[in-house]
């Protein structure tokens, strides 16, 4: 009993962290959702009114989900199956691998500096090297941040380019795979890309499963891209969630109608979250066998 | 005998041809992955028309003037201050991280109490959890305790390990260090913070230093955090510099802006390269097990 003390102990300042820092702020945020607070007045409690506000009389909003959603499900099965089958290639024995490791890792670890954002910016620019590269295998300029696929486009791109760190899970996971299943493959005369979806896929599911989610929570949330790139342009079609709550609240000065739309995001994300987990049981599988 | 011989033979062939292949399909697109850093190395010594007309990365003429004017900036402030600034952030985080997850961890891993499965689901669950929910009520909250346009809420909360994937990643490296270390330093009477000090840290050495080299990454990339908290020009840490520097003189001088923009991403590439390796298997160990 008296080690059980010690270890809570150690445990102290995590759990003070863990009131003020998380359980805190989200039953705050949940108060304040229903309340209209402009940081002059004291907080004024309104009801649902924002909620319903949010739902039936603001555009903006309903833009951004859809621009959200479109956002996540572009960029994150995308990165997924890079990052998969780039893990594949250099999970056989090459020499240099280490090169190449850190090679593909570098967009993940920069990606989300400002310097990028600029970076990106000035890429896909009207006469940027995008542009220029279209220009010399004899296709037209596209003027990326005029168009709503475009502005996508340019994100979209970004958040691929950082498949890296995904990779580098995958590659851990495979390297698990005992090898005799590949040899015995073999000698049963299956091809790679066979093997690749018989033995492979299956056995990690489960770290696919956790790229998703995290991947999925990463990108409900994604605010620089939109932000420094697009300025959530054209036409508000790259306006993301995360954009619109920071702009009403500190643009607007709305934090009660700020936190009903943060709120609402992280059902969303729960929910999205939560239907993945029920899934589980239907294709990830935890074996015992291999892969401890 | 000799069909055999012959299908080995060819199998070496296929093998060697394919390892070709991968090589040459690794290399492209690692090559592609690359070349924005390179063309931004590139585009930080070139003229405003190179940039947009050459699709090279190397310059023509490696001058290092942007560099200088750049470094000047037109905001009243130089890029010191700014860099100094972000050092003032980064330097307690990643000290306060390093020592609170650490001893987070060290209770997780190594004792046992009431109610540590809930405990332990709800370090779990912080990794998942969406913060962009807290973002508003911890704004209001060092609003009211006068702390905006400090950096007490950039660096406050790693006091108190609220980034479980420290956390995370340090219990995950304890649980493979085997406990019959503890329990002889316990019997050469050793206490519990005397073991944490003289036995586990030394060993945990390489899982500390991947959790520097992570959050001196973030906290160099984090531009949210400052966006919201800090206000005056003085006090911008190097991402919120490089922003007002975009606005300002983006369109005038790209190789300046491209200039700075390596410059800011300098730190963490050297920071990485230095240790990359206990950062790969940082990745690796969270990421499974």
């Amino acid at each position: 009993m008296k080690r059980g003390k010690i270890g809570l102990l150690y445990l102290l300042p995590w759990i003070i962290g863990l009131v003020i820092f998380t359980i805190y702020p989200f039953i705050a945020a949940l108060y304040y959702s229903f309340t209209n607070y402009n940081m002059i007045d004291a907080p004024k409690w309104v009801g649902l009114q924002n909620y319903i506000q949010l739902f039936t009389s603001d555009p903006d909003f309903k833009n951004s989900l859809v621009a959200t959603f479109q956002y996540v499900l572009l960029t994150v099965p995308l990165q997924l199956i890079f990052a998969l089958l780039i893990a594949f290639v250099l999970n056989f024995k090459l020499k240099g691998i280490g090169f190449y490791r850190v090679a593909y890792y570098i967009p993940s670890l920069l990606g989300g500096n400002v310097a990028i954002a600029l970076l990106w910016r000035l890429m896909f620019g009207s006469t940027g090297l995008v542009n220029q590269l279209l220009n010399m295998i004899g296709l037209k300029s596209v003027s990326w941040f005029s168009t709503a696929g475009g502005a996508m486009t340019v994100l979209t791109i970004l958040k691929v380019w950082q498949f890296g760190s995904a990779m580098l899970i995958f590659l851990a996971a495979l390297k698990n795979i005992p090898t005799e299943l590949y040899e015995a493959a073999e000698v049963d005369g299956s091809s790679r890309f066979h093997m690749f979806f018989s033995i492979t896929i299956p056995l990690i599911t489960p770290t696919i499963f956790f790229n998703l989610v995290l991947q999925l929570i990463n990108g409900f949330q994604e605010f620089n891209g939109p932000f420094l790139i697009t300025g959530g342009g054209p036409l508000n079609k790259t306006y993301l969630a995360s954009m619109f709550i920071y702009n009403n609240a500190f643009k607007y000065s709305k934090m009660g109608y700020s936190s009903a739309a943060s709120w609402i995001l992280f059902i969303i994300i729960m929910a999205v979250t939560g239907i993945l987990f029920w899934s589980q049981k239907k294709w990830v599988y935890y074996s015992d066998e291999a892969g401890n | 005998m000799d069909e055999v011989s012959a299908a080995i033979k060819h199998k070496q062939r296929m093998y060697r041809t394919n390892a070709v292949i991968r090589y040459v399909i690794i290399t492209v697109i690692a090559f592609i992955m690359m070349y924005p850093i390179l063309w931004m190395i590139g585009s930080s010594f070139k003229t405003n028309n190179e940039i947009f007309t050459e699709i090279g990365f190397i310059p023509k003429h490696f001058d290092f003037t942007p560099y200088i004017h750049g470094w000047q900036t037109g905001t009243g402030y130089t890029f010191t201050t700014y860099f100094i600034n972000t050092f003032k952030i980064l330097i307690p985080k990643v000290f306060f991280t390093v020592v609170s997850s650490v001893l987070t961890a060290y209770g997780f891993a190594r004792f046992e109490f009431p109610f540590k499965k809930i405990l332990f689901s709800a370090l779990m669950a912080t990794m998942f959890l969406p913060q962009v929910v807290t973002m508003i009520p911890m704004y209001l909250l060092f609003r009211k305790l006068g702390m905006l346009d400090t950096y007490t809420p950039l660096i406050a909360p790693t006091i108190f390990a609220t980034q479980a994937f420290f956390v995370f990643m340090l219990i995950q490296f304890l649980r493979s260090v085997p406990t019959s270390l503890d329990e002889a330093a316990t019997m050469d009477g050793a206490n519990s913070w005397q073991i944490l000090i003289r036995v586990l840290l030394p060993i945990l050495r390489p899982a500390i230093i991947s959790c520097i080299i992570f959050q001196f990454v973030w906290t160099m990339n984090d531009f949210m955090g400052p966006l919201i908290y800090i206000s005056s020009t003085s006090k911008f840490p190097v991402a919120l510099a490089l922003q007002m520097n975009m606005d300002s003189t983006g369109s005038v001088n790209y190789a300046q802006l491209m200039a700075m923009s390596v410059l800011a991403v300098l730190p963490s590439l050297i920071v990485f390269f230095s240790a990359q390796k206990y950062f790969v298997e940082g990745i690796a160990t969270t990421g499974i097990k």
